[in-house]
């Protein structure tokens, strides 16, 4: 037998689908119990914030969400990349699976993001220099699901959103750039934010006071427990993918069948 | 090189041969502008304020709307076959053609812009500066608007599409147009280098453009 590597054998579908159950089944126990540890030190043990008040707790989802929002773009465009070099199946599989995923923890960050600026900045939605990149970040999502939902053919419709995945990766940053500001002073970069070149004195900080351990560290146990969370889903929406294809080509199978069976009996 | 030269000569000429589709755009432009204070009032300050923004935001809708014609209509004759079965490579090909749709639809909007400025009251210091930005930022708009316009060849409901894929890329020739306008109108601000950064925008997506359309003409030629 020919040696393949280890990603070969495991790439192949089949394979995919029996090994991924356990894995599946074993991020998902592991990402239950961090998260409720982790949402036990969240409510339970973290100290409640002097200026943020019961607040702060919403930072417990926010945060993640927002990390969560740029992994699973990353995912997508490294999927996306792979698919379109290696031309795998499976890599399309895991691009159109992390897409509706990514871009719900987008909306999470979201809605969480303007559910803290009413407390905080008396209103929903400020144009924050973060937010609105999160927003746009949504916006490239919804333009993905947008584009694969408007082809016909699957394999184009495939391809043609992983083109937009790597094209997305490559102007994100610029996008970044251009709305949050950039800020390297060893390199003498200074680049301003979006919103203080409009009104220089209405800069509103998301990053708010110094993040203490006592916050942090419960912080950090929920971002683990939601990236488990993510990886779960995500293997799951895999395994989705994978049964839908297959129940999608059985049926033109089938239906093939039966168009050939009755050419047999018109014949007759 | 002679290929390029060609293909944009060919394009030129059908777009003014054809000029209802310029034309179009310009009409929207205008009908865009005219719409704004009637909807926002008459307040000639506030429209004074705001006009820089309604101008570059008026322009790139317009822009938008004319998008799908840079390979609509030789895909749908056949002639982009041709074309990329020629000795041209393909990135050439659609360079030369996103060059064409910005001579001939994102330079005369960019053009018709002060006179609307006139229409909005804008600042008498804003005018060459607004025109400056708009010419130096165009090119972004006609090449990264062909990327949208490769992807959303075979999709349906093409033009709603093709809109919500390639405006968030826009989002940083905006902002930069827009600062580079501010820093003058408004100082203090360094419009110097917002303007340089607008450039080097309009200059990647000159390279980023042609490729990634190209990519996504040759997945739908197989």
């Amino acid at each position: 037998m020919a040696q393949v590597s280890i990603t070969q054998r495991l790439a192949n579908p089949t394979r995919f689908l029996g090994f991924s159950y356990y894995l599946m089944m074993g991020i998902a126990g592991l990402s239950a119990v961090v998260l409720t540890y982790g949402m036990y030190l969240a409510f339970f043990v973290a100290p409640v914030d002097y200026q943020q008040g019961h607040t702060v707790k919403i930072m417990f989802v926010h945060v993640p969400a927002a990390w969560l929002a740029m992994m699973g773009y990353a995912i997508v465009a490294l999927s996306s990349f792979g698919f379109l070099v290696f031309r795998h199946p499976l890599a399309d599989v895991s691009a159109k699976a992390a897409v509706p995923i990514g871009a719900a923890f987008t909306l999470l960050a979201l809605v969480t993001g303007s559910l803290w600026g009413k407390p905080m900045w008396g209103t929903y939605w400020v144009w924050d220099a973060r937010l609105t990149s999160v927003l746009i970040l949504f916006f490239m999502y919804l333009g993905l699901m947008a584009l694969r939902g408007a082809i016909d053919d699957d394999s184009l419709a495939s391809k043609l959103t992983a083109v937009l995945a790597i094209v997305g990766v490559v102007i994100l940053p610029f996008i970044k750039i251009s709305v949050e500001g950039l800020s390297i002073p060893w390199l003498g970069i200074e680049i301003p934010s979006w919103n203080t070149l409009h009104q220089p004195s209405s800069v509103l900080r998301t990053d708010g006071p110094k993040i203490h351990s006592s916050i942090l560290i419960p912080l950090l146990i929920n971002a683990l427990g939601f990236t488990l969370l993510f990886l779960a889903m995500h293997l799951k929406a895999m395994r989705n993918e994978i049964l839908r294809r297959r129940v999608k080509s059985m049926r033109i199978a089938a239906v093939e069948r039966a168009a050939h069976r009755g050419d047999g009996v018109a014949a007759e | 090189m002679t290929e390029f030269w060609t293909v944009l000569a060919r394009d030129l000429k059908l777009a003014a041969r054809d000029g209802g589709a310029v034309g179009t755009a310009l009409g929207f432009y205008l009908i865009v502008v005219a719409m704004l204070p009637l909807g926002l009032g008459p307040d000639l300050k506030l429209l004074g304020r705001i006009a820089p923004g309604i101008l570059w935001i008026g322009l790139l809708l317009s822009a938008l709307l004319s998008l799908g014609r840079i390979f609509e209509s030789d895909f749908e004759d056949g002639s982009l076959e041709v074309l990329m079965t020629g000795s041209a490579p393909l990135e050439l090909v659609v360079a030369a053609k996103a060059l064409a749709h910005w001579i001939s639809t994102s330079l005369p909007l960019a053009l018709l812009t002060p006179v609307l400025g006139l229409l909005l009251n804008l600042d008498v210091d804003a005018y060459g500066v607004l025109l400056a930005t708009l010419i130096a930022g165009t090119p972004a708009i006609s090449f990264l608007g062909s990327i949208g316009a490769a992807l959303t060849l075979q999709a349906r409901r093409g033009g709603l599409l093709v809109a919500l894929l390639v405006l968030p890329l826009y989002i940083p020739t905006l902002i930069y147009g827009i600062a580079t306008i501010s820093a003058i109108v408004t100082p203090p601000g360094d419009a110097m280098s917002a303007f340089l950064i607008l450039c080097a925008l309009s200059l990647g997506s000159v390279v980023l453009g042609p490729i990634a359309a190209a990519a996504a003409l040759r997945y739908q030629a197989q």
